[in-house]
């Protein structure tokens, strides 16, 4: 019988610091026994339990692509033990990783949709990971238009900035990247919060659906301009986020109604959502 | 069809010795103040003259504290820092005097550590290696409801072999075919008279009698959801609660459960401990948003999680077996009849 609490064991390819508070850094996985790649098949929307042996697990959202072979990206906000000692992991050192864990973004609805992509802040994982997904040639004529807003505070707490740079230069996705402010007179891009940079943008509801992850003040403010830009409560998908253990539906920390988020989420529609108790 | 069988008293002791010894048989001793289910060093320390034991025997398959995994910390370990799987041990075992109760919920258990796509492997394996030997319960407690919650004081849903005391002896009813070779095992070969068979009858017939149908789950299960969780009563019934845990402690239908990591020079465990939604800490975010970080949130997750949404979930009915222990050692006297038949009334006002 497989256990399903038992990590693989990964290396630390490599760490990139995102963000210029340093808070966030990505970590780059590699399996010690090529054979567990292929038992960990994943689909973006996915996340997994990252595992350090002597403090714990955390339940983090996979940021690369099914696409990207041979590694695994994570990026992890340092909060509290396990990511705190992560921040000061190196290359080479080895850790632990169960999953794919959850249910994914709903790609056998979006093939042939619009997709417009909001985040904010650090919670632009496993958007990266779908981003990356569609645009893959093998990919990207499943999939009509791509509209992405994405915010943050500062333009130096922006995620994975080198590939925004790259995308804002494609011509099959529209990128809306925006911060709340800056100092910088050099600044190329949006000024403005993620639901008004929504709004002025008004990316068309006609065919599309719409996926949001951020803060839940910015989706408490943007999910009134999506329904004013007429997506119905079906075609608007977020990723919840609660505490974990287990990330395999049984340890039950994770309920909320009939629902496990670890197992029967993370993802939901607003319309899934409104059916649940308000306990999130 | 399995035929009932009978043995004496003395028999029954002469039988367990035979078990014995050939695997670990467990079963009611009196430790301290109350009734515990624990290994039996020997025969005579079993006590079936017991009501129930205080803490449900969920222990035998979801250990309160249980080792996961082990690993090195070493510097020089090149395995420093891979988990491995902690040694168990899955040989043969018997669990005799089981309430009937006890036994139903280790079903309702199993709908959530045994699924089609993940299978808890130390439940399903404890599970497997277990022949459960049941106790009818001719005298239910005060606080006892199973036959509202679907189940009865002599139900065999759950278990292998049902035992009845019928004051001279036990009747010995094989309920799988696992029970029918263990009574083989033991030697409780004798057929029982079909006079023992009614008089056991008669018990079952008196003990259910003796129990009234208290509220309905179905009616539970037949409220909109939004509707209870919003319910004004919620406020009364967290009132007195004090969080102290003692209800999901002693249930034999909560299984959630902690995963810690404990460490002891350069030797450490994965352990799984049981925990409680009773605890602020359950849901407490690493970035301090807590979803129910209120008394009244976490009191009604019990109720709900129990009565309602695994009822939606599973459809097996509430997650309640009427065991009462929640009722009987709450120290502020919530009573989950009362909640039930709040949340069963179709007009709360």
């Amino acid at each position: 019988m497989d256990n399903p609490y038992l990590p693989y064991p990964v290396r630390i390819e490599s760490i990139v610091t995102e963000t210029e508070d340093r808070n966030l850094k990505t970590f780059k996985l590699v399996f010690l026994d090529p054979a567990d790649e292929n038992k960990f098949s994943y689909t973006p929307g996915q996340f997994a339990e990252l595992s350090v042996a002597g403090l714990g697990e955390i339940p983090i959202g996979i940021a690369s692509s099914p696409t990207e072979k041979g590694f695994l990206k994570f990026t992890v906000n340092k909060v509290g033990k396990v990511t705190t000692h992560m921040h000061n992991m190196r290359a080479g050192d080895v850790m632990g990783v169960r999953g794919p864990l959850g249910n994914w973004y709903p790609w056998e609805l979006l093939e042939g949709k619009n997709v417009v992509i909001i985040g904010g802040g650090f919670a632009f994982t496993t958007l990266r990971s779908s981003i990356v997904y569609m645009l893959d040639p093998a990919h990207r004529s499943r999939f009509g238009d791509i509209t992405v807003v994405y915010g943050a505070r500062t333009p130096g707490l922006l995620l994975y900035k080198d590939e925004l740079a790259a995308w804002e230069q494609r011509s099959d996705i529209r990128m809306h990247i925006t911060v709340d402010g800056t100092s910088d007179p050099n600044w190329k891009y949006n000024v403005g919060f993620v639901p008004t940079v929504t709004k002025q943008k008004a990316p068309s509801s006609d065919n599309a659906y719409a996926i949001i992850c951020g803060p839940p003040i910015m989706i408490k403010f943007t999910l009134p301009v999506l329904t004013e830009l007429g997506f119905p409560p079906d075609r608007i998908i977020s990723s919840l986020e609660m505490r974990m253990k287990c990330g395999i539906g049984i340890c039950g920390r994770c309920n909320i109604g009939t629902e496990y988020v670890c197992k029967d989420g993370p993802v939901f529609s607003l319309e899934q959502l409104a059916r649940l108790p308000n306990e999130y | 069809m399995m035929s009932d069988r009978f043995v004496s008293k003395d028999g029954l002791k002469d039988g367990i010795r035979r078990l014995m010894e050939r695997r670990a048989v467990i079963g009611p001793v009196f430790r301290g103040q109350y009734h515990e289910f624990a290994q039996l060093a020997q025969v005579d320390e079993l006590d079936l003259t017991f009501q129930n034991s205080r803490l449900s025997p969920k222990g035998l398959f979801h250990p309160h504290s249980d080792r996961m995994f082990t690993y090195s910390l070493a510097k020089n370990d090149p395995e420093a820092g891979i988990l491995k799987e902690a040694p168990q041990d899955y040989s043969p075992r018997v669990a005799v005097g089981i309430r009937p109760c006890d036994a139903r919920a280790f079903q309702l258990d199993d709908a959530n550590f045994e699924t089609e796509t993940i299978k808890d492997p130390w439940w399903v394996r404890r599970r497997e290696a277990t022949t459960l030997v049941g106790l009818g319960c001719n005298q239910p407690c005060a606080t006892c409801f199973c036959t509202t919650v679907g189940t009865g004081p002599f139900d065999t849903a759950g278990l292998d072999v049902l035992l009845v005391d019928l004051g001279d002896g036990y009747l010995a009813r094989p309920v799988t075919e696992k029970g029918r070779k263990l009574l083989d095992e033991a030697g409780f070969a004798a057929a029982a008279p079909a006079e023992a068979s009614s008089r056991a009858g008669e018990l079952r017939k008196a003990a259910e009698q003796s129990l009234g149908k208290l509220f309905s789950t179905e009616a539970i299960a037949g409220q909109n959801t939004l509707e209870l969780f919003n319910a004004a009563f919620w406020d009364e019934v967290q009132f007195s609660c004090i969080n102290c845990g003692t209800c999901t402690f002693l249930c034999p239908t909560c299984w959630c459960f902690d995963i810690q990591d404990e460490v002891s020079g350069e030797k450490g465990d994965r352990l799984r401990l049981w925990d409680s939604c009773m605890f602020p800490l359950f849901t407490h975010h690493g970035s301090g948003h807590n979803p129910r970080s209120q008394k009244l949130q976490r009191v009604r997750q019990r109720f709900m999680h129990k009565l309602k949404y695994y009822q939606d979930k599973y459809h097996l009915g509430a997650a309640c077996v009427g065991c009462g222990r929640c009722v009987s050692h709450c120290p502020v006297n919530i009573d989950i009849r009362q909640v039930a038949q709040l949340m069963s009334a179709s007009c709360i006002c």
